[in-house]
């Protein structure tokens, strides 16, 4: 892998005008397909993501269109576990774990760190290509038989079901290579790639949280890897290691499982934690509360997450012990995480808040994600889990945190880095209508779910007893609702693109490196690596802000 | 198929959430669940109290604090970027709710995972997609799919799978465990409340998961064991066709294959026997007893075209009688 510099120096731009950037420097599909530039690696990711998360969502809303009364209202039994496990497949492996880190991350990690890129162009775009394969291989299983066992692909009914999985398994193996590779990549960008004077504390959190995430994605990774090629062995070859028929063990395949699964919740969730870290200091024009615990809190969740992967198995046969070591450590999750949410909360006290659409979606994710992580000390009660456990309550739990969370954040980062990655403006009225639609429809469709899932109502069910309709039916409800949010915001993004007004290089006032270089920026980001001399969200009051250009300039 | 399934909707069968006292949870009917609702109530109450706290404080901030237009240039007040007395409030009060929890969610497990030594064992079996349970009669034993069980005892449940993975779930005894092929689990309980309450299978094995229902029956002091004599009894006289019948519901048999004509999972049993069927391999076969028999002892020997070979085998769980009642009733099928 040639080294970045030598790349970007050998062909740095001469003859280009002063408005060239990275989507004018090129033209054609092969400069795009074949592009070892991070910002437009970036947008075919978010592109792809954005149109993974469609069909999830799509499928999300075939599912609640079936639980709209009990029995078949749309579709068979078979059809129904189909189309809940490619919703969770997809919203999984295609869409929450590369969403924030491979495609927001791409295009602002190397703007975040004065970089020209990251530090393997090459192996980042191999990375994209993975996705994609790995994608088509989980449209196969798709368009084929579609798999039918549950995001978790459970032994040993995954190894017996007549349903396409191994396609399915393969697809989540390669997006799994993808994500170590981006990983990777972050890591030698983030020690390699700093500018003079970044220390690590003056690193932006949304740098800690890719890192910690990074981190995560490179040491559990491969163990979910082994764990579906195992699970193929035994299927094609009827190699005994998970089904008790063949001699294995089921319960293996669990400990397997959740020991990659559980870290990835994190893969899933820090990276928002960063996002939410970079968005409330700039719209409360004021320093963060407790930059340093932050910070070091990722890293700290980051590695207690590979120590908790039993709790999902309270109900397996798992011995008391085991059980009791796995619960304590999740108390110590919840402790660093409740902190988090008093630190960002805090940095608003005596700011100077502005409501715009990233700020809403990260105030939307702060009350929403307050729930989802209450909801989870609830679990980690092992008396009280064994009633919860595999019930709507844990769908509920896991959508506050996933859904509410990590897609809350998501779309917040999208509306902070658009103007900054695309050098347009979006409409600010119909960006915080969408934010508001989200966010009821997201508490209509999951709070129901607490209550059936505390009531007793299992998870992953076709069909259900009549006194559950009621609830079932509002949470429906909710999911049209968000459906109609997520289609307003793709709208307004969309008109955006075409004709929204020319954003200025910092529209929110933003003192991290992205915004001292042009919206769209350039095709090598910065001439010379910024030098820094503060931390990252030092010196708000040396900005003003220019009506006439509709952006904030340095004081003179 | 979807007129069957309409059918199994409409099952008089189909157990019925008692109505409970709780917002949240169904109705509490079992000792199992002393520690476990009140932890349950107070972490409502400390939930509560922490949302609203925080949907509080954001409102007030976004009000108090909120800037008048970006125009006006406005530079948030100074203020303390720590302040050790609050961090270590807000540190060290979620760290003491945390240790308390955990205790008491230990306690509720451990109540939970040791069943009484006095108490009265009953096996549970979890087949795709049906439960049956075992009672021991004064001479052999009885299987039925309902769970029958007395007041104000303890209940070991041994409980084994034949397939996949399950679990058995009893909201009202706030207990759960999984069903593992290859190995027993259990689980216990003591119920305090006579009624009936529903059983899931919580664990997702496949088509039928979200019809693998039961029901517990908690009979008042007393009349558990005239129920039980009087089931053996029942269950011990019935030979022939009319014990085909009873075993076709109470053994699963009707989760996968119908006796109306339709193919469901398996083949119909209607005019089943001596049917020419062609098998998975292409070789023709004439169903005949000792086919009946194989497929019950060994399914996937011979099984047909079109069809998975996914019958669990009923080595073991049926009788010399039993058998010849479910190919009597077979043959009554025409």
């Amino acid at each position: 892998m040639a080294s970045p510099t030598t790349t970007a120096d050998a062909a740095i731009p001469e003859k280009k005008g002063a408005d060239d950037n990275y989507l004018t420097h090129d033209k054609g599909f092969a400069s795009w397909a074949f592009t070892l530039d991070h910002k437009r690696i970036g947008v075919m990711y978010l592109a792809s993501v954005l149109s993974a998360f469609a069909l999830g969502g799509v499928f999300a809303l075939l599912v609640r269109t079936e639980l709209w009364s009990p029995g078949r209202t749309i579709m068979e039994h078979d059809t129904y576990n189909q189309m809940f496990t490619l919703h969770g497949a997809i919203m999984v492996f295609l869409v929450i774990i590369p969403g924030i880190p491979a495609a927001l991350g791409n295009i602002i990690l190397p703007l975040h760190l004065g970089a020209k890129d990251v530090a393997f162009p090459k192996l980042n775009l191999a990375s994209y290509y993975l996705w994609i394969i790995g994608c088509l291989c989980m449209l196969g299983s798709l368009v084929t038989n579609a798999v039918d066992t549950g995001w978790t692909f459970y032994a040993p009914y995954s190894t017996t079901t007549q349903t396409n999985v191994i396609p399915a398994a393969m697809g989540a193996f390669i997006l799994g290579f993808s994500s170590i590779f981006t990983g990777l990549n972050f890591i030698v960008t983030i020690h390699k790639l700093r500018p003079p004077g970044m220390t690590f504390f003056r690193m932006p959190l949304f740098v800690w949280a890719l890192y910690s995430t990074a981190l995560i994605q490179v040491l559990a990774t491969p163990v979910i890897g082994i764990t579906l090629l195992m699970m193929i062995v035994e299927r094609v070859f009827g190699l005994g290691i998970f089904d008790p028929s063949l001699g294995g063990d089921p319960v293996l395949f669990q400990h397997f499982f959740w020991f990659y699964s559980h870290p990835a919740v994190y893969i899933m969730i820090v990276p928002a934690f960063g996002v939410v870290s970079e968005i409330i200091p700039v719209f409360s024009r004021k320093r963060l509360f407790g930059y340093q615990f932050i910070a070091i809190s990722s890293l700290a969740i980051a590695f207690l997450g590979f120590l908790v992967w039993g709790h999902h198995m309270f109900t397996s046969g798992q011995s008391v012990l085991a059980g009791t070591i796995f619960s304590a450590i999740t108390f110590l999750i919840a402790i660093p995480t409740a902190i988090k949410i008093f630190n960002w909360v805090s940095t608003m006290y005596k700011g100077r808040i502005h409501l715009d659409t990233p700020m809403l979606y990260a105030l939307a994710f702060l009350w929403v994600f307050t729930i989802g992580g209450l909801t989870g000390v609830f679990l980690a009660v092992m008396g009280v889990d064994i009633h919860l456990h595999d019930t709507y309550f844990v769908v509920a739990h896991f959508h506050y945190v996933m859904m509410g969370g990590a897609i809350t954040a998501f779309l917040g980062g999208l509306h902070y880095w658009f103007p900054k990655a695309f050098g347009k403006m979006y409409d600010e009225k119909t960006g915080r209508i969408g934010a508001l639609i989200v966010f009821v429809g997201l508490n209509l469709t999951f709070f129901p779910q607490f209550i059936l899932g505390s009531r007793g109502m299992p998870r992953r069910y076709y069909n259900y007893l009549p006194e559950f309709q009621g609830l079932h039916q509002l949470s429906t409800i909710g999911a049209f609702t968000l459906g109609i949010g997520f289609l307003l915001t793709a709208i307004s993004l969309g008109r955006a693109l075409k004709n929204g007004k020319p954003a200025p290089k910092n529209p929110w006032g933003g003192v991290t490196l992205e915004w001292t270089t042009t919206s769209p920026p350039p095709y090598y980001n910065f001439h010379t690596p910024p030098p820094v001399t503060a931390g990252p969200y030092d010196g708000y009051e040396n900005l003003v802000y220019d009506e006439k250009i509709g952006g904030y300039v340095a004081k003179t | 198929m979807t007129l069957h399934l309409l059918a199994l909707l409409a099952e008089p069968q189909l157990p019925k959430l008692a109505p409970s006292d709780s917002f949240w949870l169904p109705v509490d009917a079992s000792v199992t669940s002393r520690n476990i609702d009140w932890v349950w109530d107070f972490m409502i109450w400390v939930s509560l109290l922490v949302t609203i706290g925080v949907f509080v404080a954001i409102f007030h901030f976004i009000t108090k604090y909120k800037a008048k237009s970006r125009a006006a240039n406005e530079i948030a007040e100074k203020s303390a970027e720590h302040n050790t007395a609050l961090e270590i409030t807000w540190s060290v009060l979620p760290l003491f709710v945390c240790i308390a929890l955990f205790v008491w969610g230990f306690k509720g497990f451990v109540d939970l995972r040791t069943p009484p030594k006095e108490a009265m064992e009953l096996h549970a079996n979890a087949q795709k997609w049906k439960w049956t349970f075992d009672y021991k009669c004064a001479t052999g034993g009885m299987t039925d799919d309902t769970l029958h069980v007395p007041i104000d005892r303890p209940v070991r449940m041994l409980i084994s799978s034949v397939d996949v993975l399950h679990a058995l779930y009893i909201p009202s005894f706030r207990t759960k465990m999984d069903a593992v092929p290859g190995r027993y689990t259990d689980l216990w309980f003591q119920a305090t409340k006579a009624g009936d309450y529903p059983i899931f299978c919580a664990e997702y094995c496949g088509t039928s998961h979200s019809d693998m229902l039961s029901h517990v029956v908690v009979h008042p002091a007393g009349q558990y064991e005239t129920w039980l004599k009087g089931a053996c009894e029942k269950a011990d006289s019935m030979v022939g066709p009319e014990r085909g019948k009873k075993l076709y519901s109470q053994q699963g048999c009707e989760t996968c294959h119908t006796i109306d004509g339709t193919p469901k999972i398996g083949p119909s049993w209607k005019g089943l026997f001596g049917k020419m069927e062609m098998m998975a391999d292409g070789t023709p076969y004439k169903v005949d007893e000792n086919y009946l028999r194989e497929s019950m002892m060994d399914p996937t020997a011979k099984v047909v075209q079109g069809f998975a070979p996914s019958m669990p085998t009923y080595k073991g769980k049926l009788s010399d009688k039993d058998i010849d009642g479910l190919i009597e009733f077979i043959k009554t099928l025409k």
